[in-house]
């Protein structure tokens, strides 16, 4: 039973690297940019929660929802100036410029935040420490199935949106082929602002839990990135959106897994699936599906 | 005036000069084919029109507005359309989706899902299957279909018989006669002179980036279109 525990806990903390990834791999999937900015981004959203709620009394929960059309429009307008002139340059210079971007988020919130490592649980409630005991092996935890259902609504949501409206469909033609997608009427650079105020918006969501679950600090970021990427590796490099849940999930339970052989090999043992993956023929579990269709988001 | 005017063209590939400072005029509902051996400049200056190639010098005048620099979906919604060589559908998406994902809002016309599966009885039963399944002929049905649902003013069609089987070229024509009968405007890059001259009211014949011949299609002759076509000789009064 004690494995079960292990794999449920896996599952509810992969919901929380898929919900981290999914920005991630929507921009990859869209623009093959790897934005080395979105743990930063991510902290970035959690930041800006911790603010509201100084002023505010609220729970989390509540202070999220005004923080999303300020990361929607911080998406877009750092789309439209910075990464928009950037991929005119090659796949190189995004690389470039989001890793300077990372760089700046990080040391502004250090300015504005000092360096002290903070945490959204206490104004959580109840609910971040909270949990159903199943079986006396088998425990879920409130914040963890919260997160799980949550990634499950956005990424639903987000395939809905990709698949039944027309900005959607825009956005899966122009993963395609921009070029054709601008023969056809659509204006891709408009196309890429959506997606990454999209992500962006993603990213302050996941930062929120990443706050509420975890501590935050300025320098959190880079090692959000990294679960994220391998999620999005892992699901197969942004060839399926649900990949990139399915990724998380495969790295949260490696962890969880890794963690009962010895609380050492925990991270290692992600990082180690991320590896094997990598290597395979295959190059992800989604992949193959993928590898049959054109380049970009398949839905 | 003009549907579309052409001033002094010239496109290039980097140091590669493309077309040479050609000039061209298209009236409403006319159809002109443009034909030329391969690295002529046909599609170069079918995508320069289509605002997919930056010219590096001279105008392009639709409907009596510059736009030379406008960039490819605003020369969509202007009214400009192309169908591209190899037909580049997207092949992720369904046939339906593929139209859907062209049509204009703001150019609402005669052309929509329904119409156009009238007009291309081949597509209706293939209406929900991805675009990467279909044959030749059923993705360049599907091609001249994307290009007219933005309702456009002008339809530009690059080599919409190549690599496709007699039957389908066939079947594809037989298309593009309602689409003509509909009143479209039309410039057609075509490689077979017979099936362009067939269609079209006039010809323009381009050799290495300029225009060497240019005339009424019930005018010129089969060998004065072939000489210019291969660069044999150069006939007499054409322009640059």
């Amino acid at each position: 039973m004690t494995w079960v525990n292990d794999i449920v806990q896996g599952v509810t903390l992969g919901g929380f690297y898929g919900l981290l990834a999914c920005g991630l791999a929507l921009m990859f999937g869209l623009m093959r940019i790897i934005n080395l900015a979105h743990g930063d981004i991510a902290v970035l959203g959690a930041y800006l929660v911790f603010l509201l709620l100084e002023h505010w009394n609220t729970s989390p929960f509540v202070a999220i929802l005004p923080v999303l059309p300020v990361m929607l429009l911080l998406g877009y307008v750092l789309q439209r100036t910075l990464l928009e002139r950037s991929l005119r340059s090659g796949l190189l210079v995004p690389l470039l410029t989001t890793f300077g971007l990372s760089i700046v988020i990080q040391n502004l919130l250090e300015q504005g935040f000092s360096p002290d490592v903070r945490s959204l649980g206490q104004n959580a409630g109840s609910i971040a420490t909270a949990s159903w005991q199943v079986t006396s092996k088998l425990s879920i935890s409130a914040i963890g199935a919260l997160t799980l259902g949550v990634a499950v609504i956005i990424f639903a949501a987000l395939q809905r949106f990709l698949s039944r409206t027309q900005a959607g469909r825009q956005m899966r033609a122009t993963a395609q082929d921009p070029d054709t997608a601008e023969l056809v009427g659509i204006d891709s650079r408009a196309v890429y602002a959506r997606a990454t105020a999209i992500a962006v918006a993603v990213a302050a969501i996941a930062g929120m839990f990443l706050a509420i679950r975890s501590t935050f600090s300025p320098y959190a970021g880079p090692d959000d990135l990294i679960f994220a990427f391998e999620a999005v590796v892992i699901g197969g490099l942004g060839s399926s959106l649900w990949g990139a849940l399915l990724g998380g999930i495969v790295l949260g339970v490696a962890q969880t897994i890794g963690a009962q052989i010895n609380p050492e090999y925990s991270i290692l043992s992600g990082h180690l699936v991320f590896l094997l993956v990598l290597a395979s023929p295959r190059g992800g579990l989604l992949t193959l599906r993928g590898a049959r269709r054109a380049r970009g988001v398949a839905i | 005036m003009s549907l579309l005017s052409v001033e002094n063209l010239e496109l290039r590939h980097g140091l590669l000069e493309a077309v040479r400072g050609v000039s061209l005029t298209l009236e409403q509902g006319q159809t002109v084919a443009l034909v030329g051996a391969n690295g002529a400049g046909k599609t170069t200056l079918l995508r320069a029109l289509a605002g997919a190639h930056r010219p590096s010098g001279g105008t392009i005048t639709f409907d009596g507005v510059d736009i030379t620099r406008r960039r490819a979906h605003e020369c969509v919604r202007m009214g400009i359309s192309l169908v591209p060589e190899g037909r580049r559908l997207f092949g992720n998406l369904t046939v339906e989706e593929n139209l859907l994902v062209a049509a204009q809002r703001k150019r609402p016309g005669h052309w929509n899902v329904e119409t156009l599966l009238e007009a291309f009885p081949l597509l209706q039963r293939l209406r929900h299957q991805r675009a990467a399944t279909l044959s030749g002929g059923e993705q360049q049905a599907a091609a001249i279909g994307r290009a007219l649902i933005s309702n456009p003013r002008l339809l530009l069609l690059d080599e919409v018989s190549l690599g496709l089987a007699p039957l389908a070229v066939d079947a594809v024509y037989s298309s593009l006669a309602t689409v003509i009968a509909a009143g479209a405007t039309i410039l057609l890059v075509e490689q077979d002179l017979t099936r362009a001259v067939s269609v079209a009211q006039r010809v323009v014949c381009m050799l290495e980036g300029r225009f060497v011949l240019e005339g009424r299609a019930a005018e010129l002759s089969r060998e004065q279109i072939t000489d210019a076509y291969f660069g044999l000789q150069r006939p007499a009064g054409v322009g640059a």
